[in-house]
């Protein structure tokens, strides 16, 4: 079963760096979800997994016994999950302000206010 | 995006939603949901009444200012923190009213965190999503 | 006791309002607190006298042994008298100094921290407590050094004292943890009982160490004692009150409270003695060229606290009965200098001793305050000073095999702080009358009455120090040496000391009417800068700077991607070349077998209809020229997340990810509806390179998965212990609920908080523009 997550999340984590390398500010913000979502699946699948016993105390009992998937760290992820909002709404909205500014989604202009300027960058043009 | 299926649905769908989302918030101490999901299930309910009817009418039935359902939560979840030390215990320990109530459940101070929860994330949502609306009309 | 301290921080936070209300009176308002805080400690002698050690406890942290012990014994007593009532007539005289400053309120707010903290340093038992309350006292002299902003000097000497102070309260911090992991206890009462046992340590020297940079860059000692003249660009009040008073003194205090518990050997004496020694002449000598009222104070405020660590170092009854009585005299008469200082400041519009003297007709009330005050400085019989003086010398001259040294530098920075007194609080006030104002009046009475007080207790305490101050520093005494006592006099037959004593008077004479040779004299002395101690920090902060611009300017060149290309080469090669040092690739096949193996067993169709599907969306998203099939592919993958989340048994996980990737969905189409499709900017070239690098990236995740899977699980035992009491204690069923809002719900606290300011950053970055394009 880690198997097919392991691929999955290399699949993620593969899509969100190239996204981020590129020069598109909206690309790169994309590339954040995916990247958010790659590393909360990590933590799923480094942690017990199982398939269909959720972390839940039975009716009439007072402890949990046997199997049951880890439910520490899906804690740990479902308030990343939803702080990974957060950030990502707040991305939207600096990617809103500076399209307003500067009326392109192109990295390479956003960067004036930088110590370097547009000096010449290697490999890229 | 104003399409009349769309406002057809969302009519009947906001209340159903709403209290969907108490429900969540409530049950989830036993079974799946809490006052991350409510909340966010409460913002999903306005932000669809907001692409079926555009934000004066969310407004209209919304009148709170969103940032101030967040800073309630924040609050609420906070002050829920500080109510054990009137027990003599430390801070955040679970303070439990003994008797069941009916819809609520048992009721405690994690009970209270979590509305707090739900009130934050309603607030969070709905002030980035009203404010991002505004801003393109 | 907790209270008492607290109260500081609850009126700092209601000085705003109580300027609101009535902004004549505020002051005057405000300092009913120092005032009753005075009184609340007062009513602690009688106990103190008859013996008692009054100790309150509020636990604050008591898993890590941080508590809020508030112990009350004679030292600490003494402080906390001090503190408060030099912080009555601070208060009282900031209120006029201060009244058409419109910093005032931020000034009260400050120094009601300040005081609060001060009050915790000197009465907290708790060294992990205390090391809090100390930083907070470099971050409140921080503010107020800082106090006028706008100016450059007063910033950088803001920093620096910052700087200087709070890192040698890490270094403090460092020791204090070192103590209490030998000694198992963080209460400074109950430590001195392990005397024996820390010494003998292995750690012993570094914690002496480590402790020493503490305390004395606190105390400006050298070679850190260069922060105190430049903390002179705070307003006067605050230089009296922090700077000479209370807070400099804070690391002589915690010196004498572990001089039995880090005390008694002979590196503390070596370290004390030379540094306090050394630092007394050397300060007491550079005091006497300065022309800056100011500097020329805080130069001999260095060269006393220079004095009292000396006393501390030469440990001994005579020695450290002698450190209390100087250190309450100095408290009195350099409150008192600084006041006057500030009035002459006030009223002349200057601090430059050369443009100003014969302010006697003008400014009667602080002439006999300078007068009063410098006398009782300069040691004159019958001023409290001069029974400091007497006891000095006497247990200098007790001090063993060395005294002969240790007497010649203390009787040399004796005479030159003589000189210094007379400087400062009499030359201004007699012969020619010289200002630069035009008119000079007397300052208002809420200026002068707080230092007349002052001064005049310094004689009242030094004519009666038997019947009065003699109980207190007895219990003061006791609470380092419990079987010792002193018996205060001002005259104590003809000896030695007495001698001393004339010869300081006659030599310092001498150099109060000839000072123009004299400063011609030590203005002759070259030192080359590069031994100045200021000079190092110079080099340092330098230093520091141009290193962060030039790897700024390296590794942050204003293009995100090269840092995230960075991270991410940073990253393979690291942890990528681990995997190849540590395991040979034999391994990690062999931890594919395993975990293709296992996998088989339990994978169903779904699984890979699923792996399929993720592909293809991610794919889709990566190449896709429209924005709105990117955001759909993405939101595809997010729901395909969800369900993973629910065939793994993670119900909470897949509504949260379900609702979060709606909302999602909803802001990416608010925002990018109306925009162009994507234009390609890379070359092919460059989109080659960043896949290759993204895939090893990507490779070096799943490779980590299936290690862990195949060799070992991450399992804390924290979940055995949650599923075992969720419902017992936590009262919930859902276990991952109740992990949320009780086990961990102070994480939680933490994370809706973030997510509030990334709302409020939204809300601010898009609503507040338009507010102010309106306007």
């Amino acid at each position: 079963m880690e198997f097919v997550l392991a691929i999955i999340v290399g699949i993620l984590a593969t899509s969100a760096f190239y996204l981020m390398l590129r020069r598109s500010l909206v690309k790169v913000i994309l590339g954040m979800v995916f990247l958010g979502n790659a590393v909360n699946l990590t933590i799923f699948s480094v942690a017990r997994v199982t398939k269909g016993y959720a972390a839940f105390i039975p009716e009439n009992a007072s402890t949990l016994e046997g199997v049951y998937a880890d439910p520490l760290p899906q804690a740990l992820i479902l308030t990343a999950i939803v702080i990974g909002f957060g950030t990502q709404a707040f991305a939207i909205a600096l990617f809103r302000k500076a399209f307003q500014k500067v009326g392109d989604d192109d990295l390479d202009k956003m960067n004036s206010t930088d110590i370097m300027c547009n000096e010449d960058i290697p490999g890229d043009k | 995006m104003r399409s009349i299926i769309l406002r057809t649905m969302t009519m009947y769908l906001l209340p159903l939603l709403l209290i969907f989302s108490v429900f969540l918030l409530f049950r989830g101490h036993n079974h799946p949901g809490g006052g991350f999901v409510g909340g966010l299930v409460a913002s999903a309910a306005y932000s669809l009444y907001l692409l079926g009817f555009g934000i004066d009418k969310v407004r209209s039935i919304f009148r709170i200012q969103p940032i101030k359902v967040l800073a309630f939560g924040l609050f609420l979840a906070a002050s829920s923190t500080v109510f054990p030390i009137f027990f003599g215990k430390p801070l955040m320990t679970g303070v439990w009213y003994e008797h069941k109530l009916p819809i609520v459940g048992s009721l405690g101070t994690p009970t209270v965190f979590d509305t707090g929860v739900y009130f934050t994330v309603l607030g969070v949502t709905l002030n980035i999503i009203f404010t991002l609306f505004e801003d393109k009309e | 006791m907790f209270f008492a301290v607290l109260s500081g921080f609850i009126v700092a936070c209601i000085v705003p309002l109580i300027f609101k209300l009535n902004r004549k009176v505020a002051g005057a308002l405000l300092s009913i607190l120092p005032l009753s805080l005075f009184i609340y400690y007062l009513q602690f002698i009688p106990n103190v006298l008859a013996g008692e050690k009054i100790l309150t406890t509020f636990y604050w942290i008591p898993f890590l042994k941080i508590n809020l012990n508030f112990l009350i014994d004679g030292l600490n007593l003494t402080f906390a008298l001090i503190i408060s009532g030099i912080g009555f007539v601070v208060y009282l005289y900031a209120s006029a100094y201060l009244e058409k400053s419109e910093k005032i309120v931020p000034f009260y707010i400050y120094i009601s921290i300040f005081m609060a903290s001060m009050l915790g340093v000197v009465t907290c038992d708790n060294t992990l407590a205390l090391f809090v309350f100390w930083e907070l006292t470099s971050i409140s002299s921080f503010l107020l050094i800082g106090f006028n902003h706008e100016q450059e000097r007063s910033r950088y000497a803001a920093l620096q004292s910052l700087l200087v102070t709070a890192g040698g309260g890490l270094a403090l911090l460092a020791g204090v943890i070192m103590l209490g992991q030998i000694t198992g206890t963080y209460e400074i009462s109950q430590m001195s009982a392990f005397h024996s046992t820390i010494v003998s340590n292995v750690l012993y020297p570094s914690i002496l160490v480590l402790f020493l940079i503490g305390t004395f860059t606190k105390s400006a000692q050298f070679p850190f004692h260069f922060w105190l003249p430049n903390a002179m660009e705070a307003p006067t009040p605050v230089s009296a009150y922090l700077h000479s008073a209370t807070m400099v003194k804070a690391g002589v205090f915690l010196m004498i409270k572990f001089l039995p518990i880090l005390g008694g050997t002979d590196l503390w004496m070596w370290l004390l003695g030379g540094f306090g020694g050394w630092t007394m002449l050397m300060a007491s000598t550079m005091a006497l060229k300065q022309t800056d009222l100011k500097r020329l104070l805080a130069y001999s405020t260095v060269s006393v606290l220079g004095t009292l660590t000396m006393l501390i170092g030469l440990g001994g009854e005579k020695a450290i009965s002698a450190m209390i009585i100087y250190l309450f005299a100095h408290s009195l008469y350099k409150g008192a200098l600084f006041l006057t200082a500030g009035i002459i400041d006030h009223e002349t519009g200057t601090r430059d001793i050369r443009n100003i003297s014969g302010l006697r007709k003008y400014l009667p009330v602080t002439t006999v305050i300078g007068v009063l005050a410098a006398l009782s400085g300069m040691g004159i019989i019958p001023f409290i000073g001069f029974i400091g003086k007497e006891m000095l010398y006497e247990a200098t001259l007790l001090s063993g095999e060395y005294s002969t040294l240790f007497i010649t530098i203390t009787v040399i920075s004796a005479i030159n702080i003589f000189a210094v007194m007379a400087y400062s609080g009499i030359l201004p006030f007699f012969g020619e009358y010289k200002s630069p104002a035009e008119h000079v009046s007397e300052a208002p009475f809420q200026m002068t009455s707080g230092p007349i007080a002052l001064a005049l207790l310094g004689l009242v305490f030094g004519l009666f120090a038997g019947s009065t101050v003699d109980g207190l520093t007895n219990k003061a005494l006791q609470s380092i040496f419990p079987s010792a006592s002193h018996h205060l006099a001002l005259f104590h037959g003809f000896n030695l000391p007495l001698l001393l004593s004339a010869l300081t008077i006659a030599v310092g004479l001498l150099f109060v009417f000839k000072r123009n040779s004299l400063v011609e004299f030590i203005e002759k002395i070259r030192i080359p800068e590069f031994f100045f101690p200021s000079k190092w920090y110079d080099y340092a902060f330098n230093g520091t700077l141009s290193f962060a611009e030039i790897q700024t300017k390296f590794l942050q060149n204003g293009h995100l991607r090269y840092y995230i290309f960075t991270i991410l080469a940073l990253f393979i090669l690291l942890v990528g070349g681990s995997f190849f040092g540590f395991n040979t690739s034999e391994s990690i096949l062999n931890a594919f077998a395993i975990s293709i193996e296992r996998s088989l067993a339990g994978i169903d169709i779904y699984d890979i209809s699923m792996l399929i599907t993720v592909l293809i969306a991610s794919v889709f998203a990566l190449i896709s020229q429209g924005r709105l099939s990117a955001i759909a592919s993405m939101g595809i993958v997010g729901a395909l997340i969800s369900l993973i989340y629910i065939i793994y048994g993670a119900p909470d996980l897949a509504m949260t990810q379900l609702s979060i990737e709606t909302l999602s969905v909803i802001l990416f189409v608010l925002v990018l509806y109306k925009l162009p499709r994507f234009f390609t900017y890379s070359k092919l070239k460059t989109r080659i390179r960043d896949l290759v690098i993204a895939l090893a990236f990507g490779s070096i995740f799943t490779i980590i998965i299936i290690f862990v899977s195949a060799y070992g699980k991450f399992d804390s035992g924290l979940s055995e212990y949650f599923a075992q009491t969720s419902y017992l204690i936590g009262h919930g069923k859902n276990i991952v609920n109740v992990i949320l809002v009780d086990f961990r719900g102070f994480d939680t606290m933490g994370e809706i908080t973030v997510l509030a300011i990334a709302a409020v950053g939204v809300y601010s970055l898009l609503r507040l523009r338009k507010q102010g394009g309106e306007q």
